[in-house]
């Protein structure tokens, strides 16, 4: 295959930045995105050139490090998919990409492709925990939870914190994010003596990172990769007026 | 051994509703409902024209003397009427915050990003306030003020309705903002159900429809008005 990128370089957080263009053959429509970048990054080394950063980890679609916005898609065109997930032989031979970093002011860019999702570990740290004592595990049926909550508690606790929602929303909202945290805790009854606090305190830390407001576009949910429901949305809306009623 | 658990999570001070996004939003849906059943009263009265002249004046006039003798002249219409101003401040004001707050939320602009789930509805909904509100002025100094009602006659409502909507720019004008309207609803509607949290799943679905059609009978029945005085039906 022979693609021609189109690549956000920007070499630093406070620097401009501007899309440089890379002619690449020889792609195998076998690689997946990551691995033709790094194929990049390899003729770039090889020409004495900055290879171009971007975040990635386990490449298995579920550790959340990877993501890009590609041709205007957070993830790229698939649906249901991370970066190091999309195929090359998603995209047609010749194919001109447009590839973008996350752009949020909450997500500042550390370096090219690459941006601190350090708001996400706040927002966990103001609340997305349960206090427990550690120690030895509890028996497995001690605690019961309804199939119906562990299921639905299943369906937030996929989410692995990309940030695609944020990249996806007109307004740069993080309300899909937090939705799934306080979700993911507060269906199960592990979650529940700090359920009110947990849902005050993570809606503003939102706030506090100057994420946008959302509008209910329903963006965040086309382009998520675990497809987390904006039902869970309206749960953390509910949640967030019962907790305000008890304060 | 065990040493003392994590402490709770401390209640902070968190902002008030008006300080918070998601309170912010509440104020947009509140607001917004109340002007949705001003709209749906303002509609059922406005139907009554097709009862003629004689009911839809008597209704009108109704207006002024409902909730007496509890009410004086004008009271309840009065206080209705700064209810409404009330809403129409704090839903606009609601807007411009949250807009402002999500424009500041992307100092960078993509250079693309393409939208697969979002209706025309939703990302109009700025636009779409914007000319509602500009209507509505046009709306009252036509119907309430007449300062542009082409043949203005106070208490005849039914004569100041047909004279304006006979002229066919002012019923285009008309028409095109129901349009508008309904658009709004659609999105306001099924949006106030979730930033209330009252969109429950699997209900989603047919919540989102419900407000679909909702929106379109309400923006049908008020063109219905401005097509009947052209077709020659109302005189």
């Amino acid at each position: 295959m022979r693609l021609t990128l189109h690549v956000w370089r920007q070499a630093g957080p406070a620097l401009p930045g501007r899309f440089v263009r890379y002619d690449l053959s020889d792609v195998s429509p076998d690689m997946s995105f990551l691995e033709m970048l790094d194929v990049l990054n390899h003729q770039l080394l090889g020409r004495r050139e900055e290879p171009v950063a971007f975040d990635h980890d386990c490449r298995e679609g579920i550790c959340g490090a990877c993501g890009m916005v590609i041709n205007g898609r957070p993830h790229g065109p698939q649906r249901a998919t991370t970066t190091c997930q999309l195929h090359m032989r998603t995209f047609p031979d010749g194919a001109e990409l447009w590839i973008e970093p996350w752009r949020a002011r909450a997500f500042p860019v550390i370096k090219d492709l690459v941006v601190d999702r350090g708001a996400f570990d706040r927002i966990i740290q103001a609340g997305g925990f349960i206090s427990v004592r550690t120690g030895g595990v509890p028996e497995a049926n001690t605690v019961l939870v309804p199939k119906r909550d562990a299921d639905l508690a299943m369906d937030a606790a996929a989410c692995i914190g990309c940030g695609a929602c944020v990249a996806a929303c007109p307004n740069a909202s993080a309300m899909l994010f937090v939705a799934a945290k306080v979700a993911h805790l507060g269906l199960l009854p592990q979650g529940q003596p700090e359920r009110g606090p947990r849902v005050v305190n993570m809606v503003s830390q939102m706030d506090a990172e100057g994420f946008g407001a959302c509008t209910n576009h329903g963006e965040c949910m086309a382009a998520c990769p675990k497809e987390i429901s904006i039902d869970f949305i309206a749960q953390l809306n509910r949640d967030y007026w019962k907790a305000k009623g008890a304060a | 051994m065990t040493s003392p658990p994590t402490t709770v999570v401390p209640r902070s001070s968190s902002p008030g509703v008006t300080g918070s996004l998601i309170g912010q939003k509440a104020i947009m849906a509140v607001t917004g409902a109340i002007l949705f059943l001003f709209v749906v009263g303002h509609l059922l009265g406005n139907l009554k024209i097709f009862e003629g002249p004689e009911a839809f004046n008597a209704y009108a006039d109704g207006l002024r003397t409902v909730g007496a003798p509890f009410f004086g002249r004008g009271w309840l219409l009065w206080i209705v009427r700064i209810v409404l101003l009330v809403a129409v401040i704090a839903h606009i004001w609601a807007a411009i915050t949250t807009a402002r707050a999500s424009w500041h939320a992307r100092p960078v602009a993509y250079r693309q990003l393409e939208t697969i789930e979002t209706t025309y509805a939703a990302q109009t909904m700025r636009w779409g306030g914007l000319l509602i509100f500009l209507y509505v002025v046009y709306h009252l100094l036509d119907f309430t003020f007449g300062r542009l009602n082409p043949s203005f006659v106070p208490g005849d409502v039914y004569h100041n309705v047909v004279a304006s909507l006979s002229v066919w720019p002012v019923a285009a004008a008309y028409i095109a903002a129901m349009v508008v309207l309904g658009l709004h609803l659609y999105h306001g509607t099924w949006s106030a159900l979730q930033t209330l949290g009252l969109n429950r799943p699997p209900t989603g679905g047919w919540r989102r429809g419900a407000a679909a059609a909702v929106a379109v009978v309400i923006a049908g029945l008020y063109i219905s008005i401005p097509l009947a005085v052209l077709a020659g039906m109302l005189q």
